[in-house]
């Protein structure tokens, strides 16, 4: 046991500070830290810069366009580019429908897909939720019929994030009404240009356009936009969601967070001293210090574990877990930042993203530590809800 | 980074936990501690035979050269077991005296008894007034001749009257600018003026208030430099914290499986409660806090070897702050989920639970290493 960083491994993390120090523009750096999500713009810039060093991409197998990176190294980059503020990939293209086109798709799907996705051409968005498909996605009812070339698609998708950016959506739909209902689904690729596309905005309680509804009315698939096999769709869903665990706990950017909590608690007063000097708050600070700290050390026994063994691509109950405190940790974070700011974080501010270029100017206190706040509600709801992650672990780890 | 143990290191827990398993069934371990000392001579012997009393000490002065992991390893196994012999006090604190203050001398005169288990030790550091804080030292230490006298009270030395010998703190001087100058020295538990009066604690091993009075302590069993020992006192408690959550994680792991087994086997409304979502949930949540434990361990336990003394302290401090609530949290819900049969001391979950509470006692509690963090310019970024 020897839970020291390797030298080289300390000399990648080395290139990677110097490489965003580099390149990483200023502006866009700003604007990441503040904002919720990094704008459109901001986030294809900086895609295209690592695209060009050959890093959009490193967690791809390499005949793709991947680094060939072992897991501990995967986890450095990620730490220092959330750590350092750089635009975060949005999961839906680089770590969700690529992996499944890669592992399950045709040549020429990987052909066409896969570069688009890695340069961000083309923004994906994932329809799986359904208004009456959440934690229990399997019973999905968006319906796909077979009609010579295409499949003629109908039905709802919910929650569908920065739809209004997308060019194209993967989807589950039900292709078998009459099998058991994880048997008739499958996995489909649509074009957000055919018509019969609708998308609506949801307004979600920090003021932002994050989420849509999909509204599909006899939407024509072309069959050779298929994945895999039809039926199979609900296996290639679990593969995906078993994807997600390196990045799921985002431990670089709860360390961000921490960084802007201590930074503004230096400059918010309170009783003629600065805030950071309250030991009342510093021990609810160190609480959470010491919570990500314990966080940090179980994710990198999962990469090291990782990187002996080799991802076995199945859904790791190890995820479950990191989910779960994960989620806690980015909650209480978001939650100390706006209590640091205090009362002036009660002013509501242009927090729809599409203006997130305009809080930039914003002096600090005047940031989105409250929207940020609602935001992070979410955090414990999504990817599957901290209850649904809970029942995970009672079955799947603890024989229950 | 490698998470993994050595070969050498599984073989070390697989024997311990086979000779523990064979001999520290709950039965076993109710007789041993109804026996006049509270614990086993034979066990002691095996613990000896094994290596175990040997481990951490260097091979140059009659040990195995054990890591500080390996101090680790060993723990998670014992407070598995909930083991009743002195070995924390005797090979933990009392070898971390002989580690990193005894001269060359010292070491050769004593590590080889204690690695054969012929000598046991203890280290009595607190006081009725003190609480957690180990320079609130009113015992004196006065100079007599080439020797010294020491005089004073210590309260929970834990297995105070199963020692030979105790290893003590007391002030060589006055404080000054808030600091008192600390000696460390060892004392004959049969000396002249050497009081003990042992007791039982919650969790079932023994502690003892031990008072000085005029004890005769020889030049040769002086620990440190008279006045300025503080820092080793501080580095002694700082290595037995690290192993004390490795201990409390065997605990926690073995209160988690108890209750999972339990919710298994204990059918309510025409089966098994295993089905109920709400002590599902529950025990889940008892898996998290076990696995936030385990890391927290481990950063300890690897924070030991820093050389920034505050660091390290630090490190500890926040990894007895974690143990403390998470180990509370294991062990309230491990009761909770076990309903009435939780409550008796028929039932082994909640001896693991008492030793967990105790754990958190000792050393400083949660509450107190926060506090201390909150005073200094820790941060763990």
């Amino acid at each position: 046991m020897d839970l020291r960083f390797s030298d080289e491994e300390k000399e990648f993390r080395q290139e990677v500070r110097r490489f965003l120090a580099d390149n990483l523009p200023d502006d866009i750096r700003q604007r990441t830290a503040e904002a919720i999500h990094a704008s459109k713009e901001d986030l294809v810039a900086w895609t295209r810069i690592l695209n060009r060093k050959g890093w959009a991409v490193p967690h791809w197998p390499v005949e793709h366009g991947g680094t060939g990176w072992d897991p501990t190294r995967l986890y450095i980059f990620q730490e220092e580019t959330q750590r350092h503020a750089a635009p975060q990939p949005i999961a839906f293209g680089v770590t969700m429908v690529a992996p499944v086109i890669y592992t399950f798709g045709n040549d020429r799907q990987k052909k066409t897909f896969l570069p688009r996705i890695a340069n961000l051409d083309d923004w994906w968005c994932q329809g799986f939720s359904e208004p009456g498909a959440g934690s229990d996605l399997a019973s999905l009812s968006t319906r796909a019929v077979r009609d010579g070339d295409h499949y003629v698609v109908n039905g709802q998708k919910t929650w569908t994030t920065l739809a209004q950016n997308a060019d194209w959506m993967f989807a589950l739909v039900r292709t078998d009404p009459q099998a058991k209902k994880q048997e008739g689904i499958s996995f489909l690729l649509i074009d957000m240009c055919s018509p019969g596309i609708e998308v609506r905005p949801i307004i979600t309680i920090d003021g932002c356009h994050e989420v849509n509804e999909v509204f599909l009315t006899d939407v024509r698939v072309p069959v050779a936009n298929l994945v895999g096999e039809e039926n199979r769709g609900w296996d290639y869903a679990k593969f995906l969601l078993g994807n997600e665990r390196t990045n799921i706990a985002r431990i670089g950017t709860s360390k961000l967070r921490l960084e802007q909590i201590r930074r503004s608690a230096t400059k918010q007063m309170s009783g003629g001293r600065p805030l950071l000097e309250d030991p009342r708050f510093r021990e609810k600070l160190l609480a959470i210090e010491i919570d990500l700290k314990g966080l940090e050390l179980t994710q990198l026994r999962v990469v090291s574990a990782d990187a002996k063994r080799g991802n076995t691509g199945r859904p790791d109950p190890a995820s479950s877990i990191l989910k779960i405190k994960a989620t806690e940790i980015q909650q209480a974070t978001m939650l100390l930042h706006m209590q640091v700011i205090g009362p002036q974080a009660a002013a509501m501010n242009a927090t729809d993203m599409e203006h997130a270029d305009l809080m930039a100017h914003q002096p600090e206190f005047a940031s989105k530590a409250a929207a940020r706040y609602f935001n992070g509600r979410k955090v414990t709801i999504y990817g599957g809800s901290s209850e649904v992650q809970k029942s995970i672990v009672a079955k799947s780890v603890l024989g229950l | 980074m490698d998470f993994d143990l050595s070969e050498e290191q599984n073989i070390l827990k697989d024997s311990i936990g086979r000779l523990l398993s064979d001999k520290y069934s709950f039965e076993k371990r109710r007789h041993y501690q109804q026996s006049a000392k509270g614990w086993s001579d034979a066990l002691w012997s095996d613990y000896a035979g094994m290596g175990l009393l040997a481990l951490p000490f260097a091979e140059e002065d009659g040990g195995l050269g054990g890591s500080d992991v390996d101090r680790m390893v060993v723990s998670e196994v014992l407070g598995k077991a909930l083991i009743l012999e002195p070995y924390f006090a005797t090979v933990i604190l009392g070898g971390s005296v002989l580690r990193h203050g005894g001269t060359p001398e010292q070491r050769a005169r004593l590590v080889p008894q204690v690695a054969e288990g012929a000598l046991k030790l203890a280290f009595a550091c607190l006081e009725p007034q003190s609480r957690y804080d180990l320079g609130d030292v009113e015992t004196r230490a006065e100079q007599a001749g080439d020797g010294w006298r020491v005089t004073g009270k210590k309260t929970v030395v834990i297995h105070g009257g199963s020692a030979d010998r105790i290893f003590v703190t007391a002030r060589t001087g006055e404080t000054a600018d808030g600091k008192t100058p600390v000696g460390l020295f060892l004392v004959d538990a049969t000396a002249a003026g050497v009081a003990i009066d042992d007791y039982l604690t919650h969790d079932g091993l023994r502690a003892a208030d031990v008072t000085f009075d005029g004890v005769a302590v020889s030049a040769q069993d002086v620990f440190g430099t008279p006045g300025e020992a503080l820092p080793l006192v501080q580095r002694v408690v700082d290595e037995a914290i690290a192993v004390l959550c490795a201990e409390a994680l065997g605990a926690m792991t073995v209160m988690l499986d108890l209750t999972v087994d339990y919710l298994k086997v204990r059918n309510q409304f025409g089966g098994p409660i295993a089905r109920f979502q709400a002590l599902q949930h529950r025990a889940s949540e008892m898996y998290v806090a076990v696995e936030q434990a385990r890391s927290m361990t481990l950063f300890a336990t690897a924070m030991l070897a820093s050389p920034d003394d505050e660091e390290r302290s630090n490190a500890v401090r926040a990894a007895k702050f974690s143990i403390g609530r998470e180990g509370r949290f294991v062990g309230e819900s491990a009761i909770q989920l076990h309903g009435g049969i939780g409550m008796t001391m028929e039932n082994a979950v909640g001896h693991y639970f008492k030793r967990m509470t105790m754990i958190d006692l000792l050393f400083g509690d949660s509450d107190h290493h926060m506090a201390a963090l909150a005073d200094s310019n820790a941060r763990f970024g």
